[in-house]
C-alpha cells in the first residue's frame, strides 16, 4: 500500500483555468521528494491538495490507501504535516510555544499533556534549536524562524510532511543543514516533500523530483532522470547542465 | 513548562477573580451618599433597599458588561489578528446601538422597556455578523477588510442614529440622547439575570477556546495545517462577540474603551497566551467597570457622570501612555 497516491489528480480556482491537470504519482515509503516547477506551476497548490486545505476537481488523493477528504481534519494533521511558505513574522509567541502548536491534532485540552512535551523536545532536538526555545519567534532571524516551523511540523509527528519552499530565506549554510535534516528524516520513516526552486540542491539531494510544468506532471523519478537538460528547458526556457567533478560528484547549473 | 504554565494560568485566575470579588463586594458600599451600616445591617429602609436594589444590582451589571466587553475586545483581537479590534470592530457595536434607538424611537414609550430595546440591539448585532458571515461566503476576506468594512458600516449606522434621534419627537429624542449616553443604571433582577443566562455560557466557550485562539493568531494557513477549522472558529467568534456586544448594549446603551484598554492592559501583565489573557480579561474587565461606575456615582455626589465618560477620561491617557511606553 502506497504511502501517498495521486490518481488523475484535477484543481482549478472558480473561474480560472485549470492550476492541476491529471496529476497520477505515488510514494511507497519513506524518501525525499522534490516538487520543482516555475512559478505558477502549481506547486503550492499541489501541497494544499495533499494536505486537505483545498478539494480536487476530480481524481483522489489517497494517503495510506484512504482517501483524503473522506478522513477527519485532526486525524488528516496527524498523517501530513503542513509547513507554508511563512506564517506572519509578528506572532508573540516563544519558539517552544509555536512548535507546540503541532500538537493541537491530538487534542483540544486547554494544556499540552506530557506526550505532547515529549513530542516538542524530540523535534527541538532534531532541528537543533535548543538555544533558542525560550526566544520570541518574532525575534528570530527568517532562517531560524523556518527550523522553528519545520520543528513545530515534526512535533505533529506525522509521517508525510510537506514544505513550501522551506529555504526560501536560508543562507547556503542553514539550506545545507536543512536538507541534511529532511534526509535524516527520511531515515526516520518519514515522506517529505519538498516545493523548492533550488533545483541544483534537489538534484543533489532529493531521492525523487517531481516537476511540474503548467498544471502537469512533466517528469517523475531520480533527479538523473526527472531533470534532464532538454526538459529543464523545455519547462524553464533556460539551458542547463550537469557536471560532474574530479571527486565524481554531479552538480546542475543553468544560464547561458 | 506544562506545570509552569498549568501554575501560572491558575495565579492568574485566582489574582483576576479576587480582584472581580472584591470591586464587586466593596464598591456597593462606597457611593456618593453616605450609607448607614447599622440600618444596612439591621436591613432597614432606606438604606437597604438602595443597597439591594439599587446598588447590588447595578454592581453586578458593571461586573458582567465590562467582563462582556473585555471579553469582546480580547476575542476580537485575537479573530483579526489586529491589537486594535474592539467591539465596535465589524460595526457590531453601532449596528446594536442602531438597533436599540429604532426600537426607542419607533414604539410607545410603555413598549420601549427592556425586551424590546433588547431584543433589537441584539437584531442589529446579529445583522451586520450576518452580513459579514454571508459576504465570507461568497468570498475570501482579509482581516483588513473586515476592519475597513467595520469602519464603514460603523460610519452607516451612526449616520442612521442621528438621523433617527433627528426625526423622532422631544421626548423621544431626550430617550435617545440618554441611551446615547451609556451607562449602568440599576437594574431589575430578572432582568439581570437573563442577561448572565445569555453572556455566562458564552464566557465558559470563550475561556475553552482560548489554546486554539492562540493558534489563529499564526493565521489562517498555520491554524488548517493543524487542524483547526480557521473560518467556523471566525463565524463561531463573531457570533459570540455580537451575543456580547448586543446583549449588554442594549441594557447599558454604548460604554467605550473597556474592550481596548482592559485587554491592552493585561496582555503586558500576563503575556499573550489567550490560556491566561482570556479569564484575566474577562474578570479585569468586570472589576475595571465596576470601579469606573463607582468613581462616576461618587466623584461629583449629588450628580452622577455617565461611566463612559469616565472610561474614556480613565482609560484614553493610560492607554497612550501604554502605547508610548512600549
Amino acid at each position: 500500500m502506497s504511502l501517498l497516491a495521486l490518481e488523475n489528480l484535477t484543481f482549478s480556482y472558480p473561474g480560472r483555468a485549470a492550476v492541476l491537470t491529471g496529476i497520477t504519482a505515488a510514494a511507497l515509503g519513506p524518501e525525499v521528494i522534490a516538487i520543482a516547477g516555475p512559478n505558477g506551476a502549481g506547486k503550492s497548490t499541489l501541497l494544499d491538495l495533499l494536505s486537505g486545505q483545498r478539494r480536487p476537481e476530480s481524481g483522489t488523493c489517497r494517503l495510506q490507501g484512504r482517501d483524503a477528504h473522506q478522513i477527519g481534519r485532526e486525524e488528516l494533521c496527524r498523517l501530513v504535516a503542513h509547513v507554508p511558505q511563512m506564517i506572519p513574522g509578528d506572532v508573540p509567541f516563544t519558539v517552544e510555544e509555536v512548535i507546540l502548536t503541532g500538537r493541537i491534532p491530538y487534542g483540544r485540552g486547554l494544556y499540552e499533556n506530557e506526550d505532547d512535551h515529549a513530542a516538542m523536545e524530540l523535534a527541538i532536538e532534531r532541528t537543533r534549536l535548543n538555544d533558542f526555545r525560550d526566544r520570541r519567534f518574532s525575534k528570530l532571524s527568517g532562517g531560524e524562524k523556518q527550523r522553528v516551523l519545520v520543528a513545530a511540523a515534526l512535533c505533529q509527528q506525522a509521517p508525510i510532511l510537506l514544505l513550501d519552499e522551506p529555504s526560501a530565506h536560508l543562507d547556503p549554510e542553514n539550506e545545507a543543514q536543512l536538507w541534511e535534516l529532511f534526509r535524516a528524516l527520511r531515515d526516520c520513516g518519514h515522506l517529505i516533500l519538498v516545493v523548492t526552486h533550488h533545483l541544483a540542491l534537489a538534484a543533489q539531494n532529493a531521492d525523487r523530483v517531481w516537476l511540474l510544468d503548467r498544471g502537469q506532471l512533466a517528469a517523475d523519478g531520480p533527479p538523473c532522470d526527472a531533470m534532464r537538460p532538454a526538459d529543464l528547458e523545455r519547462v524553464f526556457h533556460v539551458p542547463f547542465h550537469w557536471h560532474r567533478s574530479a571527486e565524481g560528484r554531479v552538480f546542475l547549473t543553468y544560464g547561458r | 513548562m506544562a506545570d509552569d504554565l498549568r501554575s501560572r494560568a491558575r495565579w492568574v485566575l485566582f489574582a483576576s477573580l479576587l480582584a472581580a470579588a472584591v470591586t464587586a463586594a466593596v464598591c456597593p458600599f462606597l457611593g456618593g451618599s453616605g450609607m448607614d451600616y447599622g440600618k444596612l445591617w439591621r436591613q432597614e429602609s432606606p438604606d437597604w433597599n438602595i443597597f439591594v436594589n439599587l446598588r447590588m444590582p447595578r454592581t453586578l451589571l458593571a461586573l458582567l458588561t465590562g467582563a462582556a466587553l473585555s471579553g469582546a475586545g480580547t476575542l476580537f483581537q485575537a479573530l483579526l489578528r489586529d491589537a486594535l479590534a474592539t467591539p465596535s470592530t465589524l460595526g457590531v457595536s453601532a449596528a446594536a446601538s442602531l438597533g436599540a434607538v429604532t426600537a426607542i424611537a419607533f414604539y410607545p414609550a410603555e413598549e420601549t422597556a427592556f425586551p424590546l430595546v433588547w431584543l433589537s440591539a441584539l437584531a442589529g448585532a446579529a445583522a451586520v455578523i450576518g452580513l459579514v458571515i454571508a459576504l465570507g461566503h461568497l468570498r475570501r476576506f482579509s482581516s483588513f477588510t473586515l476592519l475597513l468594512t467595520g469602519i464603514a458600516v460603523n460610519g452607516i449606522c451612526t449616520s442612521l442614529v442621528l438621523l433617527l434621534h433627528s426625526l423622532a419627537g422631544i421626548t423621544r429624542s431626550f430617550q435617545i440622547t440618554h441611551w446615547l449616553i451609556g451607562g449602568v443604571d440599576a437594574i431589575e433582577y430578572p432582568v439581570l439575570g437573563l442577561l448572565a443566562l445569555v453572556l455566562i455560557p458564552v464566557f465558559i466557550w470563550m475561556l475553552r477556546l482560548s489554546r486554539v485562539l492562540n493558534v489563529i493568531s499564526y493565521g489562517e494557513t498555520w491554524a488548517a495545517g493543524r487542524g483547526v477549522d480557521f473560518r467556523k472558529v471566525t463565524w463561531q467568534g463573531f457570533a459570540a462577540g455580537a451575543l456580547l456586544v448586543g446583549g449588554t448594549t442594549a441594557v447599558t446603551g454604548p460604554i467605550a474603551f473597556v474592550g481596548l484598554l482592559v485587554p491592552h492592559l493585561l496582555r503586558r501583565i500576563v503575556g499573550p497566551d489567550y490560556r491566561l489573557l482570556m479569564p484575566a480579561s474577562l474578570f479585569g474587565g468586570g472589576a475595571f467597570l465596576v470601579i469606573c461606575d463607582t468613581i462616576s456615582r461618587s466623584a461629583f455626589a449629588p450628580l452622577e457622570i455617565p461611566v463612559g465618560v469616565t472610561t474614556a477620561l480613565l482609560g484614553g491617557p493610560f492607554f497612550v501612555w501604554l502605547l508610548w511606553s512600549r
